[in-house]
């Protein structure tokens, strides 16, 4: 067993863990937060998207010690059930889940997005860079309008806060 | 996945020392094919020494003529490179279209060289530029570095440590991936270097990248796309499989060498 720290969600927390355990073994097993979900476990689906350093990556292919002293932000830390993030309330809105299996993955993916590309994503931007996530409810088309307002929301946040 | 212990050296010289230590042990780079290997108890390590804490393995510099690329830069890295989109902006592009973006941020050039598959993109790109890999103990040419189906030159206790690029007057890749796992079906990489154009393939050799003299020799007398038209690809060394013929695969390399001499 090997100690690893991190802070998950912004709380520092510390297990003796297996170095074969995996990122999202960590986080749903020792920390007890089922948010991230695993679907396919080959790197394929992207249900266990989480961020690390402020980078999206896939939990179900990241050793738990590599993480040693890294942030990691699961969907418990982006908002809450009175206080949604502002993705998390476009795909409500627009519809953009059915079963929900794939939407913690699909939120952290499209947060991250955001970072990289902007609050003004076209459709075509938004279906390549869903490339990793696969949803096997919704044909993703409300995906999509939910990512593009969600990001505009995000967009809109910014200012208010920089007001 | 079987246990195994693990390591995470903060240099390359402890890196160095904890691969003596343990004969048989494995690299771990951004473990995106790594990990998928253990999981299915393909390997065996008993050690894993992880490379993500060295950071002088992820510099990106240029000097004078040649492009440096650490092995542990990532995909992303790589992608979103200034150094890397003044200098060879098609390499740029080329590791933009790796895999999907939480792979990018993952995976790096040194695992995707070391790990050599057959379908990768950046092999057809090193080979192409005619690359050196420069390792802890040594120096190689791409040429010699890439040795078959999941093999390089690479000894089991080398460490892969750096990939230097002589700026060509001009590269592109073009890819045809297979629209399941985003690999090549067919991949493409044309330069036009110093020493004349090379023509570097992946996704298609029964035993890895390799270069196509034809058209090379096809492109001495101008760059252009359409020099490449009279060129018949012969299936000899081809490979086949449920994606596609060794005929198809054979067409695809004079469409995609086209495609990538009129994007360069
Ligand atoms: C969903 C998915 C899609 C993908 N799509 C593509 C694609 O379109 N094109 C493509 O080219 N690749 C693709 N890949 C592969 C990806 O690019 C990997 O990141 C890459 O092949 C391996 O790099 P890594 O850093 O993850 O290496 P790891 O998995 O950590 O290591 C791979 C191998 O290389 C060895 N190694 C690693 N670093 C070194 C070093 N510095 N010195 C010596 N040995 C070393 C390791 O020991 C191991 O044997 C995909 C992967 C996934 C999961
Ligand atoms: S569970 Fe990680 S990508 Fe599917
Ligand atoms: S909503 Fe069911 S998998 Fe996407």
């Amino acid at each position: 067993m090997t100690a690893v720290t991190m802070l998950v969600n912004g709380k520092s927390v510390t297990a003796d863990v297996e170095p074969r355990t995996l990122l999202v073994q960590f986080i749903r097993d020792h920390q007890q937060l089922t948010g991230t979900h695993v679907g396919c476990d080959t790197s394929q689906c992207g249900a266990c998207v989480v961020h690390v350093d402020g980078k999206a990556i896939k939990s179900c292919t990241t050793l738990a010690l590599s993480c040693d002293g890294a942030q990691v932000t699961t969907i418990e830390g982006v908002g809450t059930e009175t206080d949604l993030h502002p993705m998390q309330a476009a795909f409500r809105e627009h519809h953009g889940l059915q079963c929900g299996f794939c939407t913690p993955g699909m939120i952290m993916t499209s947060i991250d997005i955001v970072r990289r590309k902007g609050t003004n994503l076209d459709e075509a931007t938004i279906r390549a860079e869903l490339e990793g996530n696969i949803c096997r409810c919704t044909g993703y088309h409300n995906i999509v309008k939910a990512v593009a307002a969600g990001a505009q929301a995000m967009g809109a946040t910014t200012k208010q806060a920089a007001e | 996945m079987y246990a195994f212990d693990y390591r995470r050296p903060a240099t390359l010289n402890e890196a160095d020392l904890a691969l003596k230590a343990a004969p048989g042990a494995k690299l771990l780079a951004g473990g995106q094919t790594l990990i998928p290997t253990l999981k299915q108890r393909l390997a065996n390590p008993g050690v894993v020494i992880d490379l993500s804490a060295i950071p002088d393995l992820k510099a990106i510099t240029r000097k004078g003529d040649t492009l440096h690329i650490g092995a542990m830069a990532t995909h992303a890295e790589v992608a979103g490179s200034k150094d890397v989109a003044a200098a060879i902006p098609g390499l740029a592009t080329l590791a933009s279209h790796i895999g999907d973006p939480q792979v990018r941020h993952k995976g790096t050039i040194g695992g995707s060289l070391a790990n050599n598959d057959p379908a990768a993109d950046y092999p057809a790109a090193a080979l192409a530029l005619g690359a050196t890999m420069h390792t802890n103990k040594r120096t190689l040419s791409a040429q010699d570095f890439f040795q078959g189906l999941f093999a390089t030159a690479l000894d089991d206790n080398e460490i892969l440590t750096e990939i230097s690029f002589p700026i060509p007057k001009r590269f592109a890749y073009a890819k045809f991936p297979n629209p399941a796992s985003l690999y090549a079906m067919v991949g493409v990489a044309v330069a036009e270097t110093a020493g004349g154009p090379r023509v570097a393939v992946t996704g298609a050799g029964t035993d890895g990248v390799f270069r196509v003299p034809a058209l090379e020799t096809a492109l001495t007398g101008g760059f252009k796309a359409d020099a490449l038209k009279s060129v018949t690809i012969p299936t000899t060394g081809i490979n086949g499989d449920i994606h596609g013929s060794p005929e198809y695969r054979a067409h695809l390399i004079g469409v995609m060498a086209r495609r990538a001499v009129a994007a360069a």
